[in-house]
């Protein structure tokens, strides 16, 4: 079942001296289940896609589906709402909210969606058990390693039940126990309970786990490859 | 969460929140106790206008205040004495002669206000008889006893046990005298009133001046409570139409102009205080926001919305703000209750203070009131200190924001 189409997507940026063709006339899907990687040199494109793909940026021209959603028609408060709702996201730096422990962590943005406490607590234990960090739900990331961080953030991620995972180069601050550990939990996670990522990565490691990749260079999709 | 998220962003850099809370703090301090130093001055020369000067209200005849003219009395003024009395509003009221004369000692002489009194019923109104220094307050029995003002016997050169010459005139226009024994020296806070107040037994001055038994020049009345003198004054206007009645707001009207004007000057100096806190907060916050501009991306990406982003910084602000405000707040309550029993000892400027009719010992006061609005004002201070980096923050693209090389 696909769960996101590009259709024709175009991204210039233009500030008035430059313009730049970041992302060009490019026509894509994601399954549910796909465990997809982009990949492409620096300045090739793929964070901009990431971006488009998240919601994070709107497209100059063409359109994103979501769920046969045109998420170019919603207005930047609907599109907030639509990215609580239907995406998760893994950041390259963690991103963790410093001040709260990985379980309010992973329970916040479920606050965001207005579930109840209860039903907050009882998944929020779930997911970080399921990422291997049970004994880590009242530390804040400050006492948690690198890798564990990540890996709270791909508990958080999960936690509202989106559509699908983005994943911007969420290895590339991690050594490579931490790295394989967490692709583990992904690939597992992406197994067991057909949840779809999609990394954007330069790793090597992504790339070999990866079940799709897709390479982008100078804002065209290259080449898709389908693994499994 | 946003709540418990905001309180903790607070304290992630303790240093920098530290040094704002200390500001606020003191700024908030000496905004607050500033006020109890001008309440407690205030409340002071109000309750000495009161309890010792003038009393909640007076009653004289209707061109007494203009002419000061001992022939513009009340023919019955006990009647009207009886009537104040029987108020419940009421505590006590004592009728008064009055007679401008020329106090003679054997150095100098001066001019001044005799009042004629009923010692046991002025006692009751004013708090004359606890300001004496020297003496007693008509305890003897003897006639033609004399209490006067501390500025004045130094001024006359006389002590306890003079004799004084008082020169007046009549009823009827004769120019008449009477000598005096000083058997009490008073000094009040207002060292003009001690120099032109000097009291006699009404029953001597009304021999003096020959005017009837029953007649007075003023009747002081003294309420339960303050503030409402305006409503038995009115009373009284109803009930003795051919008579003036005012309350002390009405006599002096400048205390009631200074008052007003003292609570407006406070509070402007409070907002100004906060106005420059104000500047130091926003200051804070914009560095807040600019370290934390990747997070703030984040939150917005991961789906929080631009109201809960600025709540949230808002809230971080008033957390702030108020931490100092109360600190400070309670730093100048807790100084005002010392200094409220201690009193703030002013004696340096004692004699200009004085003859301001201000006491040289000022005993600061706070109301809850104004605890109440100072810390509505810190609160409202935060939240219009948070609108310019709040909006900041909600204006950041969570793509630029997530961007950004910290």
């Amino acid at each position: 079942m696909k769960i996101v189409e590009l259709k024709n997507l175009v991204k210039i940026y233009d500030d008035s001296e430059v313009k730049v063709k970041a992302v060009d006339n490019i026509n894509l899907s994601f399954e549910e289940g796909d465990f997809a990687a982009i990949v492409g040199p620096s300045g090739s494109g793929k964070t901009t896609l990431l971006n488009l793909l998240g919601g994070l940026d709107t497209p100059t021209e063409g359109e994103i589906v979501v769920n046969g959603t045109d998420i170019g028609d919603l207005s930047s408060s609907e599109l907030i709402n639509f990215r609580l709702q239907n995406i998760g996201f893994v950041f390259q730096a963690y991103n963790l909210i410093p001040v709260l422990t990985a379980k309010e962590n992973v329970e916040f943005i479920m606050e965001l969606q207005g579930k109840k406490r209860k039903e907050r607590s009882q998944r929020s234990m779930e997911l970080l058990s399921a990422v291997g960090l049970k004994e880590r739900v009242h530390s804040r990331p400050s006492r948690l390693s690198g890798g564990q961080q990540q890996r709270v953030a791909v508990a958080r991620a999960l936690a509202s039940k989106p559509k699908f995972v983005l994943a911007d180069e969420p290895t590339a601050n991690l050594d490579s126990k931490s790295t394989e550990t967490l692709l583990d939990i992904m690939e597992k996670l992406n197994k067991e309970e057909k949840i779809t990522f999609i990394f954007s990565t330069h790793d090597q490691r992504v790339v070999k786990k990866a079940h799709r990749v897709i390479t982008v260079e100078d804002g065209h999709v290259v080449s898709d490859e389908k693994r499994k | 969460m946003i709540w418990s998220v905001s309180w903790r962003n607070v304290w992630r850099n303790k240093t920098r929140s530290m040094v704002i809370i200390t500001a606020i703090a003191l700024g908030v301090f000496a905004g607050v106790y500033t006020i109890a130093f001008m309440f407690g001055w205030i409340n002071q020369r109000i309750n000495a206008v009161i309890n010792t000067e003038i009393s909640h209200i007076q009653v004289h005849h209707p061109e007494y205040i203009e002419t000061n003219d001992a022939h513009d009395y009340i023919p019955d003024i006990k009647t009207i004495q009886s009537a104040a009395e029987n108020k419940t509003q009421v505590k006590a009221a004592s009728s008064r002669v009055l007679s401008t004369c020329m106090i003679s000692s054997a150095e100098t002489g001066s001019g001044l206000q005799l009042v004629g009194i009923n010692p046991e019923k002025e006692q009751q109104v004013t708090n004359l008889h606890e300001k004496l220094i020297e003496g007693n307050y008509f305890e003897e029995t003897k006639k033609n006893q004399l209490v006067i003002g501390k500025k004045l016997a130094d001024k006359l050169k006389v002590k306890l046990r003079s004799k004084v010459v008082v020169t007046l005139t009549e009823m009827d226009g004769t120019l008449t005298g009477g000598a005096f024994r000083i058997t009490g020296i008073y000094q009040t806070a207002n060292s003009e009133y001690d120099e032109r107040k000097a009291f006699v037994r009404a029953s001597d001055l009304k021999n003096l001046i020959k005017i009837d038994e029953n007649a007075g020049h003023e009747l002081a009345i003294l309420l339960n409570e303050n503030n409402m003198e305006q409503k038995v004054a009115d009373q009284l206007k109803a009930e003795f139409s051919n008579l003036e009645v005012m309350s002390w707001l009405e006599i002096m009207p400048d205390m009631k102009m200074m008052n007003e004007s003292m609570n407006l000057m406070m509070y402007i100096f409070v907002v100004i205080i906060l106005l420059a806190l104000g500047f130091g907060i926003v200051n804070t916050m914009l560095m807040v926001i600019l370290e934390r501009i990747k997070e703030i991306g984040m939150l917005m990406a991961i789906g929080m919305n631009k109201v809960r982003i600025f709540t949230m910084i808002v809230l971080e602000t008033i957390y702030l703000s108020l931490t100092g405000g109360v600190i400070g707040i309670a730093l100048a309550v807790v100084l005002t209750a010392i200094t409220g029993k201690t009193g703030l000892n002013l004696s340096l400027w004692a004699e200009g203070l004085n003859s301001l009719g201000f006491d040289a010992v000022i005993y600061p006061e706070i109301g809850f009131d104004a605890v109440i609005v100072v810390t509505l004002l810190v609160i409202l201070t935060g939240v219009i200190a948070a609108i310019y980096p709040a909006r900041k923050a909600i204006k950041l693209k969570p793509a630029d924001a997530l961007r950004i090389e910290m």
